[in-house]
């Protein structure tokens, strides 16, 4: 009997449904309520969004370390959390991987002692074959006996990761695995991740507000704003047009503008506004607006081109001119800022800066393709 | 000297009984969120600031033959709890009682609870967590308890004097000594045991603070 249980557990794929509300209450900054509904399939899930949007508090919930009082959460058909059938799985018994913000490692537990913490129920001799093959799977096999306190954030976090796939997790919970980590390392875990879970197909919900790694991970993306879920769909969809303001900003989108609409051109499925406070136009792609409507626009700052001569013969309808305001030093980036009717942030790279020789207060023009603006909702 | 050990045997048996009647207490404290849990941590802290005479007073009152419970123990042993080594041993118990608990609640309460919640997640039970990861990330404040509670009972007076008086053997302790040998002038004798007690409470203070530094120390270690 087991054994067929087990078999068609094989055949159905695994599948993570949550509904429910949870209330922080409280003085009334601090009040939050989250309330969405979704299902997780096989794969790598994104949950985007601003900070205090509610990400972590959600994967709290999933993993019964907050107890909502409204859920009901459903791992492959077995019921954790059903507020209406006052079924309340603790912690222990869902059989989550899950991986906090901080790696959270036993203070005074070496790196393998971490690992093997979860497979207690093992014996000896399977742990002992377990817990090197996770290790090596996460390229940390080298720390194996050292402390937490002697190894580096990089190297803790994935110990962490191993120590929550190690039990052999149903479903995956990822709260920004990879922050604060360099590009080169991260891309290296992300494929340790994927190269893991393409035998095993579990659901793994992704925390992450970071653009390289929706980019490198997500199959699907699940927007959360203030407690609810704004938007679904693929990275693509979400992140390069996104329809909320607040999401716009988390998304990387430096300049928003506020503009009153001109005209509408059906026809080349494109409209005119005019930036608030300034006779400078654009024309934007065609949105859900009539004359006269305040609409919000969102242009990447990388997406504006830069010029120190009127540019002709260009594809892109708009060429505004303006004067370059000042130049700030980021990295390998640099940030211009230009006064054309509104400021705009425009980002060039370092060689850019020293073939135009920018300088402040220089007269500079900026094109900008229609199809870079983005019409967003407040 | 007979006094001295009468103090360090009590000392030891109380400091013992804490631990097992304080990790617990602490460890409730530390985690309960019941609303009413700042009456149980007045009545643990109360002994901090009661005059050692009113405490010893109503533990007389308690152990005597017209309290319920005194009748019960004199039924029990024949004889009453009072001006014995086991009344001193329950006296002192709740005497040092928030010596005991107060660091514990307070190592308890500084260990992350994301540590703990990390625990959960991994499938240990709440007793494999207590004892494998908030007992040892505590030791400090387990440490400091221990020798807290001991050296709070090798000095107490007040207590001691109303609940088990002066008998030479079995509940003169070594600071009711003092007082008597200065009662009869005989300084030096006095001198002698003061000391003796001075050396043990810096040795056990030196303790507390070397083990703190040593484990979880307040300030960077360069």
């Amino acid at each position: 009997m087991a054994d067929q249980v087990t078999a068609q557990n094989a055949i159905r794929p695994a599948r993570l449904e949550a509904q429910l509300r949870f209330k922080r209450h409280g003085d009334p900054a601090d009040a939050f309520e989250l309330n969405v509904d979704f299902q997780l399939d096989p794969g790598i899930a994104i949950l985007f969004g601003p900070s205090g949007a509610g990400k972590s508090t959600l994967l709290d919930c999933i993993a019964g370390l907050l107890r909502p009082a409204t859920a009901r959460i459903v791992l492959n058909g077995e019921v954790l959390h059903d507020s209406a059938l006052q079924t309340f799985l603790p912690p222990q018994r869902r059989r989550l991987g899950y991986l906090f913000q901080s790696p959270a490692l036993f203070p005074h537990l070496t790196a393998e002692q971490n690992v093997a913490f979860g497979l207690n129920d093992l014996t000896e001799g399977e742990r002992a074959s377990r817990v090197p093959d996770l290790l090596a799977a996460f390229r940390v096999e080298h720390l194996a006996s050292r402390k937490p306190s002697e190894i580096s954030g990089g190297e803790a976090q994935r110990v962490a990761l191993a120590r929550a796939l190690a039990t052999s997790p149903r479903a995956v919970l990822l709260d920004e695995p990879l922050k604060g980590l360099d590009a080169e390392l991260k891309s290296a875990i992300v494929d340790d991740l994927r190269a893991w879970n393409r035998i095993r197909q579990l659901p793994i919900l992704y925390v992450t507000h970071q653009r390289d790694e929706v980019d490198a991970l997500g199959e699907r993306v699940i927007a959360l704003d203030r407690g609810v879920i704004v938007a679904e769909g693929s990275p693509h969809a979400i992140l390069d047009a996104p329809r909320k303001k607040r999401l716009a900003y988390a998304a990387g989108f430096e300049n928003h503008l506020s503009a009153v609409v001109q005209d509408l051109r059906e026809s080349d499925g494109v409209m005119r506004v005019r930036m608030a406070g300034s006779q400078t136009e654009l024309e934007i792609p065609l949105g859900y607006a009539v004359v006269g409507d305040r609409v919000h626009i969102a242009i990447r700052a990388g997406d504006i081109l830069l010029a120190t001569h009127e540019p002709h013969g260009l594809s892109a309808r708009n060429i505004l001119a303006g004067k370059l305001a000042s130049l700030e030093f980021n990295g390998a980036t640099v940030v211009c800022r230009v006064d054309a009717g509104a400021v705009f942030l425009v980002h060039i790279t370092l060689g850019a800066l020293h073939s135009l020789q920018l300088s402040a207060g220089q007269r500079v023009w900026l094109v900008v393709k229609t199809h870079s603006c983005h019409l967003v909702e407040d | 000297m007979e006094s001295l050990w009468l103090s360090v045997g009590l000392a030891s048996c109380v400091a013992a009984i804490l631990l097992l009647v304080g990790v617990p207490l602490a460890y409730w404290v530390s985690q309960t969120r019941w609303r009413g849990k700042f009456l149980v941590e007045s009545v643990i802290a109360l002994p901090l600031v009661l005059p050692p005479t009113v405490l010893g007073f109503y533990l007389l009152v308690v152990m005597g033959d017209h309290s319920p419970l005194g009748k019960l123990w004199t039924a029990w042993f024949g004889h009453t709890l009072a001006f014995t080594f086991a009344g001193l041993i329950v006296a002192s118990v709740l005497y040092s009682l928030p010596f005991a608990v107060q660091p514990l609640v307070i190592a308890f309460e500084s260990v992350n609870s994301r540590l703990l919640d990390a625990a959960a997640v991994l499938g240990a039970s709440r007793w494999r967590i207590f004892r494998q990861i908030l007992l040892p990330l505590s030791l400090p404040g387990v440490i400091t308890a221990t020798v807290l509670s001991f050296a709070h009972t090798l000095g107490e007076f007040g207590v001691v004097l109303m609940v088990g008086g002066n008998i030479p053997g079995v509940t003169r302790t070594v600071s009711i000594d003092i007082y008597d040998h200065v009662q009869s002038l005989d300084y030096i004798a006095a001198n002698r045991m003061a000391i003796a007690l001075l050396f043990i409470s810096f040795a056990v203070l030196s303790t507390i603070y070397a083990v703190n530094r040593r484990v979880w120390s307040p300030w960077p270690t360069k």
